[in-house]
């Protein structure tokens, strides 16, 4: 099995420099993605029942490192990191590109890929099917539950008010929600041992024989313009008090926005 | 010879028809666009029935019939159709390649897909078959001085908006959520063309394999339309402070809201989370209460026009989001507010 995680910013307000647009990540600290996390567990969940091995991949900087030293802790096999300045910039679709390489390389013979569904920085949910397709493998997307037997799976997922039961052979991808593969905690002497011991495969544009024209920002095809904060033109009133006083002052100021939205008026009756 | 029109697709993305309006409102967006570069509005439609009105279809197939009239009604001046029994259901792979080999044969400048679940899925596939770029969930649509898509996407949780371009490869692709443009009314005198596309020889099997659907309607109103929400984190206290949310929301006439800890305490239904893995809401205005604004949270409800959060904390990110941040007790200021309310509404 392999399964495919993102490290992503802890913060939920990334710091932003307004002058150039671009985001200072090196500020923020990384964790790893939720879902990803919970298509961790669903790996290890199906490891439990039939048995196999588990790669976890990232493709990041290299301080994604941590979230495959966090993979082997919780029980991941192996940890392979994708890192070079090259890929800096990739587009979903040069993301999938990239890491379908790096799958036939180190694990050719891979039975099931597993991603998170989305991650919670960019949320396109579009590398997970992209991958499918790379890989020219089936696939499903937002998989709420895996059942594994022999070569073929059946799962189950919402999708669109319809609960669907699906089937198909391996190998095959799945991308996973979060709810109901819900984590276990990091064991703390895992962790250690992870970080001491454990080994990472390093691999770069050259060892993965990828043409640089390809990848990273060259090789999307979509472009950024420009990036603006909509939180910016926001007033952010504060308010402060007893919450009698408070109330008070937020009928006094916002009554027509709040009597709008509710459809009554609030003045007439005070 | 004729020059062939520089065409905006929509894919006729038709499964709960009368809840799902998203193909109807980017017929309406399309329309817009295709004044601007002189280009005409094409429905794709994959399925089976779905040109003839049949009264007891609704009851036979969740689904619904008579969409290819209906798309023509609401703005398409063209409806590529292919309709056979093998495409009854959704089906991913077999969708994927229609649209592909569809696209590579008649070249639109644009495709357009709704953020459905299954648009979510089906457009990175296309946009990788067809070689080109893939926005998502964007908030805006429009044409810049170059005639390109100017295609605007919240980014990084809904923190940040980028303006984004597909430059170079066509067709220019992007997904857009529910709600997000106008659908215009049904005017039944519009006239179309239809143009059926034979469903190909060598389509090859799904290589995955529908066992059993089980239609799942929402229940009661949905969060993700109401005007107004209120959402509950752990700072509400405990369950029986947060169950005080349930009266304010019903004097607000909206509806309730949740966090992920607080959907796991068993305060609230899932149905009520709010978040990433949970509903996306867009209210004229939101009341925050003891959320601390975890992204998961925060990601699904930017989209909010205004955000009044309570927490006891001023720093808190979902503090720092709000137009209105009170710094109180949730569960008090709750009591509070529900006091007022009553004796404003009577």
């Amino acid at each position: 099995m392999v399964v495919c995680l993102k490290q992503v910013p802890m913060v939920s307000e990334l710091p932003w420099d307004p002058a150039t647009g671009t985001l200072r990540r090196e500020l923020a600290e990384g964790m790893m993605n939720p879902a990803c996390r919970a298509a961790l567990e669903a790996a290890l969940r199906i490891r439990e029942a039939e048995g196999g091995e588990i790669t976890a991949i990232t493709m990041g900087p290299p301080m994604a490192e941590e979230v495959l030293r966090e993979a082997i802790a919780l029980g991941a096999d192996r940890g392979v990191l994708l890192t070079d300045r090259k890929m800096a910039g990739s587009d979903t679709s040069v993301t999938s590109f990239t890491l379908a390489r790096a799958i036939e390389k180190i694990c050719p013979q891979f039975d099931l890929v597993l991603c998170g569904f989305a991650t919670c920085d960019s949320e396109t949910a579009q590398v997970g099917p992209q991958l499918a397709e790379e890989l020219d493998v089936p696939g499903v997307g937002y998989v709420d539950e895996i059942a594994v037997s022999g070569q073929t799976v059946r799962m189950q997922r919402l999708s669109d008010n319809f609960l669907e039961t699906l089937e198909m052979d391996l190998p095959g991808l799945i991308t996973v929600t979060t709810g109901v593969y819900i984590p276990r905690h990091v064991p703390l002497g895992g962790l250690q041992a992870a970080f001491d011991t454990a080994d990472i495969v390093t691999l770069d544009t050259a060892s993965l024989g990828l043409d640089s024209e390809r990848i990273g920002v060259k090789g999307s095809a979509t472009k950024i313009l420009n990036v603006t904060s909509p939180a910016a033109g926001k007033k952010n009133i504060v308010l402060t008090g007893t919450p009698k006083r408070i109330v008070e002052q937020l009928f006094e100021r916002f009554d027509d926005k709040i009597g709008g939205a509710i459809g009554k008026d609030l003045k007439q009756d005070k | 010879m004729s020059v062939r029109k520089r065409a905006i697709w929509v894919f006729g993305d038709y499964r709960n028809y009368f809840q799902n309006r998203v193909t109807l409102q980017l017929l309406s967006r399309a329309r817009d666009l295709a004044k601007k570069i002189d280009g005409e509005v094409c429905a794709v439609v994959f399925g089976y029935w779905t040109d003839e009105w049949v009264d007891d279809a609704l009851s036979r197939n969740p689904t619904f019939c008579g969409v290819v009239g209906e798309y023509i009604a609401h703005g398409a001046d063209k409806v590529y159709l292919t309709d056979h029994p093998r495409l009854a259901a959704y089906s991913m792979e077999t969708y994927a390649l229609l649209m592909e080999r569809l696209a590579k044969r008649e070249k639109p400048e644009t495709i357009l897909i709704g953020a459905t679940t299954f648009g979510r899925e089906f457009a990175p596939r296309v946009a990788k078959r067809l070689g080109t770029g893939l926005t998502a969930d964007c908030i805006g649509l429009d044409i810049n001085e170059e005639g390109f898509l100017l295609q605007t996407a919240p980014s990084f949780g809904g923190n940040l908006v980028a303006e984004i371009v597909t430059p170079e490869r066509r067709p220019q692709m992007a997904t857009v959520r529910p709600g997000t443009f106008q659908e215009i009314p049904h005017d039944t005198l519009r006239t179309g063309e239809v143009v059926k596309v034979p469903l190909p020889k060598d389509l090859p099997a799904d290589r995955v394999r529908l066992i059993r659907v089980e239609h799942r309607p929402p229940r009661g109103r949905r969060i993700e339309d109401a005007k107004v929400v209120v959402c509950g984190g752990r700072g509400m206290g405990s369950k029986k402070k947060f169950a005080k949310l349930f009266e304010l929301a019903e004097l607000l006439n909206g509806e309730v809201g949740a966090t992920r800890p607080v959907v796991y305490a068993d305060w609230a239904d899932h149905d009520a989370l709010v978040g990433q893995a949970g509903k996306h809401i867009k209210p004229q205005i939101l009341f925050s209460f003891g959320i601390s604004g975890a992204i998961q949270h925060t990601a699904a409800c930017n989209d909010a026009k205004f955000i009044i959060a309570v927490n006891k904390n001023p720093n808190a990110a979902m503090m720092k989001k709000a137009d209105v941040a009170i710094v109180a007790d949730a569960s008090q200021l709750c009591t509070a507010l529900i006091q007022e309310l009553k004796r404003c509404i009577r």
